[in-house]
Formats: structure tokens, C-alpha cells, sequence
């Protein structure tokens, strides 16, 4: 047997004895956080593929009906996508200001910044649910009200549009902001309890490795976003 | 380097060295309560043998449907004994199995055989019960979510068992469940309602696979004892391994082709509907979505997922030849590697699936040859274990014979996958018998005779009780007789026309011929006999569960690590984690005086097989 592993089992049987929070699967605490965020990690990896199968079937109704998918997209407002954009960057940025500060033992800034995120989602949510609220009063909801908008009309009509495959890209719109708004209002409510856990005293320190698997999961929710805006809202801008 | 872990222990007992000392290695106490020792379960062990009974059971639903298939086959129209008279109360119409009811038969046979036995007794099963034990580790790393990810499954086992009895019955569009049928609620009655709890329970399914990947995952790369370097551990490891990594990769779009396919059907979406689409008078459809689409991402999944049935299945079978042969594995790390190689060529091979279906010709070649390379690293593996056996001194356990059985099958299934993976061949047998007989191979032939292998080579430990080795042989012969005679003139009907998916092939006239209607009612005659022959394998079962001679330690004397700790294992796994210091296929060390040498034990003299750094 050589020394490494020698030393990595004096470790391990060194460290066991420290921690009462160590779970028996675990050697010592470094690997057991170790495992949290690989864990973290691979279960993004499947989100990934998840939202990977969306994308790729977007994609496909992308290139089967460019112009169809195109004059849909205009009707999504823009300005208030890029809105929502800089929020949820900025939700980012406080999250990853509250990793370091759960890294440094500051309990009062991780709290403070965990809110911070919180606030900056919960903004995003509610900016999104005005526009779906515009697009119910436009009449752009697949199956409960969808029609082609007026000032659009004249334009299908000259160039032979297929109205459905307009209401496709809304069932896209919806289904992908959608699964995305969901992922949203799990992450706040796991920033949630993390924040509370923290306040309270729960986690011997400050909680630094849930903290950064709760962090690792709500970049992944910022990241989606970043995909989603551009193909959604800029795919006819010029 | 040895000097200071070379203790003289029994053999396979990890013997605490002078520097132990058990309050070090913290170890905690089986839960005491019922629900949570038993039912609500995070040890892996508990949660490995709820896998294997849950998949055993549905193991016989499973099979009892395709005895009903074939009676219809061999005997059109003919009232089949009991059953028809329990179900098809309709006299004027001779007690005759209605043609959508045959449709259900297909589509759940499969469904079941598929989503509910071979996957979840394999990556469920065995993969549960034996990935911590031979890595040396004292559970997985999450053991709550492995609990949460067996609790996915009995939502979804209740769904698919619920889905026969609600109107319509259950969903009858294949186990692919293309669109359009599959979402045209008035297409066929199993459209109506079967289809969606067969979405649903696909769904619940899925989850309960992803969230078994993220584990297995972390845990061989987390958790392996000091010692155990990666290639250091078991092919069955190796094989989990990697099939964990293609759940976690391809899954995941399934389960979004089947969310956009329930969407389709209970929110009016149109994702994979075409254009004004009309089925059985009723209104048209919107549309403007694409059906193709859904094959692509179903298939994206369902061929690793083809996969994913074999490769546990290729790692448990090569730890078994190489114990039962008393010879180091032929060629371990190009078995290794094959498994990766088929793993990865796995990803970029699903249109093959669809030669049929307007694909381009020139993706269509490119699919085939990537198929046509899976052969490669199949052969590897194939004469690897053909090397193993070679002057081994073959041990004909119950075990081994299913493991011989599965190398045998399994090279008939993978020659016979290459005739479909040649695109002009797939044109002629596409959605023939010869399918069926090659999935058949692949599927009963491969996975199930490794499964029988893997449960009568795990059984001690896993149950603490021997298995009957008679009974297991004569199981095993007359399961594989009848194994080839249920499926071998399958392909002979499938080249000679005889589509799959019909209720009734001596409408075609040229499959009237007294020869194929002859060789469809020898295959059914023999199909029964296989169904009755697993009665001899459930008795042996369950006897041996109740009565079976207690189990040694190690019975089979084999190297791996699981067999170092006791039969059934505690709670804990080990009682001390153990120290690996060798690759897990030392059979026959010339100096030793016993045939194995397992990894905890080093070599005699001090010599050593790997170069010091590594």
C-alpha cells in the first residue's frame, strides 16, 4: 500500500472522530461536501438536458417556419425582457456575494444577500407576470384565447402565414418561461429556508456548502434565462 | 510497502491490524422501526431489494401478457382458455380477443418489460444492493434521495397497473407511443385515457432513474474505500458507472418529450401535431408542430437506453466468468473502455431507429455507420470473456451457465442488429418479426439470462441463503431451450414478411402458408413452456429465501469486496472499511495457496502488479 492512501486513511479515521454532523457513508467533512456539490452539479447536468430537448425542439420549429416564428416573436416586449434580464444578474451577483460571505462566517451578510436574491427573483417574477398578464389582453395564450393580432393580420395574410405555427412559438413562449418560472420559485423558496437555517443558527458555521449547492442551482436558473431571452424575444430584431 | 497491512486473516475477512481500534470507524445502527427499516428505507441494501421484488413481480405481469400475445398469434380468433370468458364476455362474437385489446398486450408488454423489470432490476437492483459493497463504502452518498428515487416508482407502478381499467384501457400506441396516434384521443380506445396515465407513469418512472444516476455517479467517484483507484473496481462498478452517466444524459430529454406529449394531450398544445390534422371525424387540429421531432427525442433517450438494459448487464456477467473460470479477467481495461465505447457511440446512433421515416438518405448513412462501430467494441467483449473462459477451470454453477448463456445469446442478438443497422437490409425487415427476434436476443437472451445469473450469483449475499444449484441448472437448460425456440424463427417468419403489431397475420395471404403458421404456433407452444419454466425459478426463490442453507461468507471464493464482509451485510456494510490493494481479478496467483486472492489481501512476498506511483 503505498503513502498516499496511507494518509488518506489516517485523515479519514483523524476526522470521523471531529464532526457529529458527518453522515457514517462519509470519510470526513471535506468529502462529504465534496459529494453535495458533484452532486449538485450532475443533478444541472440533467437539468441541461432537459431544457436541452426544449431548446432542440425549438430550434427545429425555428427552421421548419422562420417567418411564422419571427413576426410571433415581435409581439414580446423586449424592454421589459432585458428588464428582467438585469434583475435576475443581478439576483446572481448578491447570491454569489452571499457564498462568500457564508465562506467567511459573516452570518448577518449572507442573510442580508439571500434576501437580496430573493427580492431581486421574486421582482422578476412579478415583472413576468405582467407581461403575461399583456399577453391575455392581447389575446396571445395558445388554446384559451390565442388569435393572430390585428396590426399583424394584413401580413399573414399577404405572405401566406400559417396562424398555427405563430400559436406554436406562444406554446414554446409559455411552456419555457414557464418551467422556468417554476425552477424560480423553488430556488427562492430553498433561499428560503437557507436564509431562515442561517438566522437561526441551524448549520455549525455558517452553512458554506449548502449555501454554494444553493448558489450553484440559482446561477443555473440565471443561465436558462440567458438562453431563453435571446431566442425567444431577439430572434427578429434587427 | 506491505509490510504493515500483511495480516494472516481467514480469507475475505478484513482482520483489524494492530493499529485498529473500532471506536474509530463510526458506525451507526440500523434504524429500529418497522417503516423505516423496511419500507421507507435509505440503506441500499433495503432499497436494492425492493427493486428486485418490485421488477420480479412485474417480471411475471410482464410475461403473462406476452403468453396472451402469443396465443393470439398462433390462433387467431380463437377464445383463449379462462381468460376469455373473464374478460370478453361478448358470446355472439365466440369469446374472441377484440384486435385493440392485442394492441394493449404489445405496448404493455414492453412498456412493462422495459421501464418497469429489466431497468430498474438492473440499475435499480443491482446496482443499488452492490455498488457501495464493492466499492467499500458504508451507503451511497445521498441515501435520501435513493430512497426518494425508489418512491418514484411505486406512483408510477400503480399508474401503468390502473391505466387497464380505466375507459378504454390501457395505451395500445406501442412502447414508442408515436404521434399522431398517441395523442388523437378518438384514434384508438387505449388514446383515450390509457395513454395519459401511460405518460404519467413513464414520467414518474424517469425521475426515479435520474435521481438513481446522480447518485451512483457521486458515489464511485466519492466514495470509494482507500485503495480502490478507479481502475482497481469490479466491471459491474465500471458498468454502473457508466450506464449511470448515459441516465443522467439522456433521460432527462425524454422526460421532456413525454411532458410535451402530455401537454399535447390534456392542454391542447401542438407540439408534435401536424397542420389541421384530422383522426376518426373529429375536429382538426391546429397543429403545427412536428411528429418526427418526437421520434428524434424519444429516440435520443430510448437507444442509450437499449444500453442501458446491457452494460450493467455485460459487467455483472464478465465478474461472474471471471470467478467461475478461477482466471484473471481477459483484457480488463479494453472491457473497460469497450463499455465507454458503446456508451458513447450510444449517443449518436438513434436514427437508426428511423430509417422509415423520411429521414434523409444522407443522415440515414451516417447512422449507420456509427451503428456499424458499435460492433467493434460488442466484439471486444465478446472474445474478452471468450479469453477468460479459455483454460480456465470452468466452475458450471447455476450462475456461470446463465452467464455463458448470455455470452451465446447475446452475440446471436448482436449479429442480427447489425442486419438492421445496414440501412437497404432495415428497409426489407423494418417493423418485421426479425425485429422482434432481435430484440428478444438482446433483451431476454442478454439482459435477462445476466439477471438470472447476477440473482443466483448474489443471492448469498444479498439474502444470507444458498439458492438450489439443481434447480437452478435445470431452470436454466430448459429456459434456454425454450428461449430458442420461442425466439430463434422469429426471424425467419420476419424476413418472410410477417409484420410485428398485428392481431391477425393470416390476413396477408402469403402468410398463410401452413409453414408460417406452423412456426408461429411452435413458438407460442414454446413460449408457454418458457413461462411455466420460471415456476421452477420462483419456487427456487422463494424456498431458498425461506429454507435455503445459510450462506458462507464467501461461497463462491471470489475477489471482490463484497464477499469480505458478512452474508446478508450489516447495516453498516463493513466494520471496518476496508483497504483495497489490488485489481479485483487475481484468480489463481501462482504462490498463493488458495485459487483467489481477494483485493484486500496483498500478494505473497510483497510483490506487486502495478508500478509503485500509480
Amino acid at each position: 500500500m503505498d503513502t498516499a492512501t496511507m494518509a488518506h486513511t489516517n485523515v479519514a479515521e483523524h476526522a470521523s472522530d471531529a464532526s457529529p454532523l458527518l453522515l457514517h457513508q462519509f470519510d470526513d467533512v471535506h468529502q462529504q461536501s465534496e459529494s453535495s456539490i458533484l452532486g449538485m452539479w450532475l443533478f444541472l447536468a440533467t437539468e441541461v438536458m432537459f431544457f436541452g430537448g426544449l431548446l432542440t425542439a425549438f430550434a427545429v420549429y425555428r427552421l421548419l417556419n422562420p417567418r411564422e416564428i419571427a413576426l410571433a416573436s415581435q409581439n414580446l416586449n423586449v424592454p421589459l425582457g432585458c428588464v428582467n434580464t438585469m434583475v435576475l444578474l443581478v439576483s446572481s451577483l448578491t447570491m454569489a456575494l452571499a457564498v462568500r460571505a457564508s465562506q467567511l462566517g459573516r452570518r448577518k451578510d449572507v442573510v442580508r444577500m439571500l434576501l437580496l436574491t430573493m427580492i431581486f427573483g421574486t421582482m422578476f417574477l412579478v415583472v413576468k407576470g405582467f407581461e403575461w398578464r399583456a399577453d391575455y389582453h392581447e389575446n396571445l395564450i395558445p388554446w384559451i384565447n390565442f388569435e393572430v393580432p390585428h396590426h399583424q393580420a394584413e401580413e399573414v395574410h399577404e405572405l401566406g402565414l400559417v396562424p398555427a405555427k405563430m400559436e406554436l412559438f406562444f406554446i414554446m413562449y409559455f411552456f419555457m418561461t414557464g418551467l422556468h418560472a417554476l425552477h424560480l420559485i423553488i430556488g427562492i423558496v430553498m433561499l428560503a429556508i437557507m436564509a431562515h437555517l442561517v438566522h437561526r443558527n441551524w448549520f455549525s458555521g455558517s452553512g458554506a456548502v449548502q449555501i454554494e449547492v444553493a448558489g450553484l442551482y440559482w446561477h443555473f436558473i440565471d443561465i436558462v434565462w440567458v438562453f431563453l431571452y435571446p431566442l425567444l424575444y431577439l430572434i427578429s430584431a434587427h | 510497502m506491505h509490510e504493515p497491512e500483511s495480516h494472516e486473516g481467514a480469507p475475505g475477512v478484513t482482520a483489524p491490524g494492530p493499529e485498529s481500534d473500532p471506536g474509530h470507524d463510526h458506525i451507526h445502527p440500523a434504524p429500529g422501526w418497522f417503516l423505516t427499516r423496511y419500507i421507507f428505507a435509505s440503506d441500499h441494501k433495503v432499497i436494492g431489494i425492493q427493486f428486485l421484488f418490485s421488477g420480479l413481480i412485474f417480471f411475471l405481469v410482464g410475461g403473462m401478457l406476452a403468453m396472451a400475445l402469443r396465443w393470439q398469434l398462433a390462433w387467431p380468433w380463437k377464445p383463449m382458455p379462462i381468460l376469455s370468458r373473464l374478460l370478453w364476455a361478448e358470446p355472439s362474437l365466440g369469446y374472441q380477443m377484440p384486435p385493440e385489446f392485442y394492441n394493449k398486450l404489445f405496448t404493455m408488454h414492453a412498456t412493462i418489460m422495459i421501464f418497469f423489470v429489466i431497468i430498474p432490476l438492473l440499475t435499480g437492483g443491482f446496482g443499488n444492493f452492490l455498488i457501495p459493497l464493492m466499492i467499500g463504502a458504508r451507503d451511497m452518498a445521498f441515501p435520501k434521495l435513493n430512497m426518494l428515487s425508489y418512491w418514484f416508482m411505486p406512483p408510477a407502478m400503480v399508474l401503468i397497473t390502473y391505466s387497464f381499467f380505466v375507459e378504454g384501457g390501457s395505451a395500445e400506441a406501442g412502447w414508442t407511443s408515436y404521434p399522431p396516434l398517441a395523442f388523437a384521443r378518438w384514434a384508438t380506445p387505449g388514446s383515450l385515457n390509457g395513454q395519459t396515465l401511460w405518460l404519467l407513469s413513464l414520467l414518474f418512472a424517469g425521475i426515479s432513474s435520474i435521481l438513481g444516476s446522480i447518485n451512483y455517479i457521486t458515489t464511485i467517484v466519492m466514495l470509494r474505500a482507500p485503495g480502490m483507484k478507479l481502475f482497481r473496481m469490479p466491471m459491474t462498478v465500471w458498468a454502473m458507472f457508466i450506464t449511470a452517466i448515459l441516465q443522467a444524459f439522456a433521460l432527462p430529454v425524454l422526460t421532456s418529450a413525454l411532458i410535451m406529449q402530455t401537454l399535447d394531450r390534456v392542454a391542447g398544445t401542438n407540439f408534435f401535431s401536424p397542420v389541421g390534422l384530422t383522426v376518426a371525424n373529429a375536429p382538426p387540429v391546429v397543429g403545427g408542430g412536428g411528429p418526427i421531432l418526437y421520434q428524434h427525442l424519444f429516440w435520443f433517450y430510448s437507444h442509450p437506453a437499449v444500453y442501458v438494459m446491457i452494460l450493467p448487464a455485460m459487467g455483472m456477467v464478465s465478474d461472474i466468468i471471471a470467478t467461475f473460470s478461477r482466471k484473471p479477467l481477459f483484457g480488463y481495461k479494453p472491457m473497460v473502455c469497450a463499455i465507454a465505447g458503446i456508451a458513447g457511440l450510444g449517443f449518436i446512433v438513434w436514427g437508426h431507429h428511423m430509417f422509415q421515416s423520411g429521414m434523409n438518405p444522407a443522415l440515414g448513412a451516417t447512422f449507420m455507420m456509427s451503428t456499424m462501430l458499435i460492433a467493434l467494441p460488442s466484439a471486444i467483449k465478446v472474445f474478452n470473456w471468450l479469453g477468460t473462459m479459455w483454460g480456465g477451470r470452468i466452475q458450471f454453477t447455476a450462475a456461470m451457465l446463465n452467464a455463458v448463456g448470455f455470452v451465446s445469446m447475446f452475440i446471436i442478438g448482436g449479429l442480427s442488429g447489425i442486419f438492421m443497422a445496414a440501412s437497404p437490409v432495415d428497409i426489407h425487415i423494418h417493423d418485421t418479426y426479425f425485429i422482434v427476434g432481435h430484440i428478444h436476443y438482446v433483451l431476454f437472451g442478454g439482459s435477462t439470462f445476466a439477471i438470472f445469473a447476477a440473482i443466483h450469483y448474489w443471492f448469498p449475499k444479498i439474502f444470507g441463503r444458498m439458492m438450489n444449484e439443481r434447480l437452478g441448472m435445470i431452470h436454466f437448460f430448459l429456459t434456454f431451450i425454450f428461449f430458442n425456440g420461442t425466439f430463434y424463427l422469429m426471424h425467419i417468419v420476419g424476413m418472410h414478411g410477417h409484420p410485428r403489431r398485428i392481431a391477425d397475420p393470416t390476413v396477408y395471404s402469403y402468410l398463410q402458408g401452413a409453414g408460417v403458421i406452423g412456426m408461429n404456433q411452435f413458438m407460442t407452444v414454446n413460449a408457454f413452456l418458457l413461462g411455466f419454466t420460471q415456476l421452477i425459478f420462483v419456487f427456487n426463490f422463494l424456498y431458498s429465501l425461506a429454507a435455503g442453507p445459510k450462506a458462507s461468507e464467501n461461497p463462491w471464493h471470489a475477489n471482490t469486496l463484497e464477499w469480505t464482509t458478512s452474508s446478508p451485510p450489516a447495516h453498516y456494510n463493513f466494520e471496518r472499511i476496508p483497504v483495497v490493494l489490488h485489481a479485483p481479478y487475481e484468480y489463481s496467483v501462482p504462490g498463493v495457496d488458495e485459487d483467489f486472492l481477494p483485493q484486500t489481501k496483498p500478494f505473497p512476498g510483497g510483490q506487486r502488479l502495478e508500478p509503485a506511483h500509480s
